[in-house]
């Protein structure tokens, strides 16, 4: 088994027995969506409206839900200092340990979507292609979270320092991702430039997020 | 003197006790022609006397954005070649920088009352200057949250270079979901749109603000160094009792 496959199912394992950990994010995904209506009004039309909005806030925020968890665990317990000792480039270590949350918090949000659009009054026939922009936006939005994620845990650090270190960056993702959800849903501008820049942003983050988060690790352990 | 020499804050100390006053006296007297000019330049023909704002406005506006580039390079500094007064640099930049970016907001919003009867509107350069002015503020967070000063250098610099990164993706993307303001008319090909007599109190202001930068930069500097001199003169002070 190569060191890639063996931490990407240990990540899994640890997030999947820990506290119910993948499914304690989409159930903040459900309680926020199932929140708004109460903020906004039961409007269906209104809702349909800036239901894409919503989504994409609720799974930017349950994305943010388990990232402090990402590093701290494995720095109290020393097996982020073995990772940042052994064989592997740190960089991909951390790319894998992103890997891994991405699979166990934001896809099943991406799963959840199409449900939760329902109760929003989003088409049906719109409900693939929104899930599509969560599943190619939503990599970013960890990527990115990755370097807050390492910045606080060396200078340990969580929860808001998190929340505000890394928010401001994921406002071209956010964009995006609503402009390429409304593009689908209600038109009329075309649905691929803003969806293939998502993909462009999910790749960048995917290249530049653990160069800078194994950066940040080195520099603040040391 | 070679830049390296300047590694040793000692030299730099007296460098900078040796500029200050000429920087301050320099700063006044630019800032008092620029004012003048400004005061008597004449209103524009559909805004009035508002137009005035823009000699505050624009100037903080590219320094907010000149203090996340300086922080930049300072991150190269500390990350890449660990120049000592690096980290320094970047933290004394990022209080100037996140203010001279409020300046801006403030002041734009101020002028934008009268010319857009509104104070803030969503308009993509206002937004783009509120999200710097957030990172400019997540920066100052690890800054306070840090325990060591060396360790919440090395993450402010990091996340600098990160942001440095993000700022164009984040200004395209801003510029991209909503235009309303007025394209860039100051530097474009094909010369200023602004007429001579509002450009050259403007030009005066922008080199006014920017020695004021400059000048606060280098008294922060000045005052970091010497606040982490006591510090570590606490440290040894602390053991000694100890011991």
């Amino acid at each position: 088994m190569s060191a890639f496959t063996a931490l990407l199912i240990r990540d899994m394992r640890l997030a999947v027995r820990v506290g119910g950990g993948a499914l304690m994010g989409a159930l903040f995904f459900l309680i926020v969506v199932a929140m708004m209506p109460f903020a906004i009004g039961p409007d269906l039309a209104q809702l349909a409206r800036i239901g894409p909005a919503i989504l994409w806030l609720g799974a930017l925020l349950a994305s943010l839900l388990a990232l402090d968890r990402l590093f701290a665990t494995d720095h109290d317990d020393g097996s982020l200092d073995l990772l940042m000792m052994g064989p592997i480039p740190l960089e991909f270590s951390v790319a894998t340990k992103a890997i891994a949350h991405w699979f166990t918090t934001c896809l099943p949000l991406v799963v959840i979507a199409p449900v939760l659009g329902l109760m929003l009054n989003v088409e049906l026939h719109a409900m693939g292609w929104l899930a599509l922009t969560l599943l190619a936006g939503t990599p970013a939005l960890t990527f990115i979270g990755l370097v807050g994620a390492a910045l606080s845990v060396a200078l340990r650090r969580g929860g808001l320092l998190l929340a505000v270190l890394v928010l401001p960056l994921t406002v071209p993702v956010l964009i995006f991702g609503v402009a390429a959800a409304n593009a689908a849903i209600v038109g009329p501008a075309p649905f691929g430039p803003p969806f293939t820049i998502l993909c462009a942003l999910s790749l960048a983050s995917l290249v530049l997020g653990p160069i800078a988060a194994a950066a940040a690790l080195r520099h603040g352990l040391e | 003197m070679p830049v390296t020499d300047l590694a040793n804050p000692t030299r730099f100390l007296t460098l900078v006790n040796r500029v200050l006053p000429w920087l301050v006296a320099a700063t006044c007297v630019l800032f008092a022609i620029g004012l003048i000019r400004a005061m008597s330049a004449p209103d524009d023909y559909q805004q009035g006397a508002t137009v005035k704002i823009m000699y505050l406005h624009v100037p903080a506006a590219w320094l907010g954005m000149f203090g996340w580039g300086l922080m930049s390079i300072a991150a190269l500094g500390t990350l890449v070649w660990r120049h000592p007064l690096a980290d320094v640099a970047g933290k004394a930049a990022a209080p100037i920088g996140a203010a001279f970016t409020f300046i801006c907001l403030v002041t734009g919003s101020l002028w934008g009352r009268p010319t857009w009867g509104t104070y803030w509107v969503w308009d993509a350069r206002l937004t783009s200057m509120l999200v710097l002015l957030l990172l400019y503020l997540g920066v100052l967070a690890l800054y306070w949250t840090a325990e060591e000063p060396g360790r919440g250098a090395r993450a402010a610099a990091i996340l600098s270079l990160v942001g440095a990164v993000n700022l164009p993706i984040i200004k395209f993307s801003v510029d991209w979901w909503n235009t309303l303001h007025q394209p860039a008319s100051v530097f474009r090909m094909g010369g200023s749109t602004i007429a001579p007599a509002l450009l050259t109190p403007l030009l005066i202001m922008a080199l006014a603000f920017t020695l004021l930068f400059v000048t606060l930069h280098l008294a922060i500097m000045r005052n970091e160094i010497l606040r982490r001199r006591v510090r570590s003169m606490r440290l040894v002070q602390a053991q000694e009792l100890h011991a």
